[in-house]
């Protein structure tokens, strides 16, 4: 399969590889898929608890060159960003970015859901409720 | 001067060799007769060419030249050893047993025969890929016409105790059919010693060209017969009927003959080098060697690294030509169903190699390949959440995941 320049380009000098302290109560972390599926997606944000701003975001991913791809630019979207923004990734736009095929949209559903895993991990840790995702992919 | 990617899949094809290609060049335009045509000179010599062809390629494996049916291929011989007892021998009953790790060629004839009305027996193998002789004879009956077992494995390299196959099968007055695609031109193969009564093989395999292969058929003590899959001129003792492919057999005939004069040699420098990849990749963590490390042609590795994932270990290593234990160019992902006969979880079918080692193979190519790989299972570990856990102590069969 033929994969876009980005998706090389992610895959080779991935962004943001690493772990943060997943018990801290800034830290959010989502972990997704399985691994007899042939993907697991773990994605962590770090919050700025007085701003809200997303200050840091780490990944790691076991998966085909997509799923990096789709991760390692999650990353690098969610920095800067507020958790309420964050909130509004749409696995769409991965796709686009990304410019993945069909048969690889899922990597992107899995990231948008790693983040949407990472920032609920959050809220509950800082005594919010978590944000209910009426999205359905599947 | 490396030269990229590095072709290390002969398991899948050999390039051709030189050799062979000059044996062949004439007769495409030259002596491009028909070695059917008994009526002047241009059938004469191409006729004279198959001969030769065939009778280097009878040598190779013991047989005699008459006991060679050429074909487009392995597939094809397969077909008709498998289609061609079953329609033969009929008569005298409708079982045949066979092994799951078998090439495609082999199990969907097999399963053909089960459309017409046969029955077969599919025996698994252990781990490591051999197969139990005990399971063969408790899986013979009274219908039992034909055992079709490979000689060497495609993917794993694994070969069987084919006197011990071939004892029990005349013992019983069965027929033995071998798949020897992966193994003819590599290690020594011998119809007689080897109780063989039909033999598939090819030539792609061994740096001859594609679209032609043969079935060795036994004259003698049986002698055997199958019925024709192809019909029309009669060709080959009536069992193949169709034009020869005469360039094609005589690159085959070219191919056997360097095969039988620097195999021995060849298969001491490929397994050397073989042992010398495997030694340095097995130094990575968790990476497993698939199948037995004894029985097995001189050339093949196949490798498993635990925790990174096929297709991103494939992406990794694209400067090497290699294969995967996964068909992921699809939406579903499918593991090895060899590797999964052998008992492998599918991630570790995913997350395995195939490398095939051939004789244009340098030991500088051997060198690229271990830092390749060795660098791919590296990055991809370092990103992995699942080596990270792994690392912690965590048991990865305890952690609910979020399927999709």
């Amino acid at each position: 399969m033929a994969y876009s320049e980005k998706v090389i380009d992610h895959y080779q000098n991935p962004r943001n590889i690493g772990t943060l302290d997943k018990e801290s109560t800034a830290v959010g972390t989502g972990l997704v898929g399985a691994p007899e599926c042939g993907d697991v997606m773990r994605l962590q944000i770090e919050v700025d608890d007085a701003t809200g701003i997303i200050k840091d975001a780490k990944f790691k991913t076991f998966g085909c060159g997509s799923a990096i791809a789709s991760s390692s630019l999650a990353t690098e979207w969610l920095k800067g960003k507020s958790v309420d923004a964050a909130m509004e990734i749409d696995n769409m736009d991965i796709v686009e970015e990304l410019a993945l095929p069909p048969v690889k949209i899922h990597c992107s559903v899995l990231a948008e859901d790693a983040i949407k895993m990472a920032i609920n991990d959050y809220r509950v840790k800082q005594g919010l409720e978590p944000i209910e995702d009426n999205k359905k992919h599947y | 001067m490396l030269s990229f990617p590095i072709y290390l899949d002969n398991n899948s094809t050999t390039p051709m060799d030189p050799r062979v290609l000059e044996a062949m060049l004439p007769f495409f335009n030259e002596k491009f007769g028909n070695a059917a045509s008994r009526n002047h000179s241009f059938g004469w010599s191409a006729e004279e060419a198959v001969d030769y062809a065939r009778e280097q390629v009878a040598r190779l494996v013991g047989a005699t030249s008459k006991e060679i049916i050429f074909t487009s291929g392995a597939t094809e011989a397969n077909n008709l050893a498998i289609k061609g007892v079953y329609e033969m021998y009929g008569s005298q009953g409708n079982h045949m047993i066979t092994v799951t790790t078998e090439h495609k060629a082999t199990l969907d004839a097999c399963k053909k025969v089960e459309k017409m009305g046969g029955d077969v027996t599919y025996l698994s193998p252990n781990e490591d890929g051999l197969i139990n002789l005990a399971d063969l004879e408790a899986a013979i009956t009274d219908k039992t016409i034909l055992i079709t077992v490979m000689y060497g494995n495609n993917e794993i390299g694994v070969v069987q105790d084919l006197k011990g196959i071939s004892a029990i099968a005349k013992k019983n007055g069965i027929l033995f059919h071998t798949d020897a695609t992966q193994a003819v031109g590599k290690i020594p193969v011998d119809v007689l010693a080897d109780g063989i009564d039909l033999m598939s093989f090819t030539a792609h395999k061994m740096y001859g060209p594609k679209g032609v292969g043969a079935l060795y058929v036994r004259r003698k003590n049986p002698r055997v017969k199958v019925t024709s899959q192809m019909d029309g001129g009669g060709h080959e003792r009536g069992m193949r009927s169709g034009t020869l492919n005469v360039p094609g057999i005589v690159g085959f005939g070219k191919a056997c003959e360097l095969s039988q004069n620097e195999m021995a040699e060849e298969a001491v420098r490929l397994s050397a080098m073989r042992d010398r990849l495997e030694k340095e990749l097995l130094t990575i963590e968790e990476a497993y060697v698939n199948g037995n490390a004894e029985h097995r042609l001189p050339h093949v590795a196949n490798i498993s690294f635990k925790f990174v994932e096929g297709e991103g270990l494939m992406m990794g290593t694209k400067d090497i030509a290699v294969s995967s234990g996964s068909a992921c160019t699809s939406a579903s992902l499918e593991p090895s169903y060899v590797l999964k006969s052998l008992g492998l979880d599918d991630e570790l079918a995913h997350s395995s190699l195939r490398f095939g080692l051939g004789r244009f193979t340098t030991d500088e190519e051997v060198d690229f390949a271990i830092d390749h790989v060795k660098t791919a299972v590296h990055n991809l570990r370092e990103m992995s959440p699942l080596w990270e856990m792994f690392k912690e102590g965590i048991d990865l069969k305890t952690i609910e995941w979020a399927e999709h």
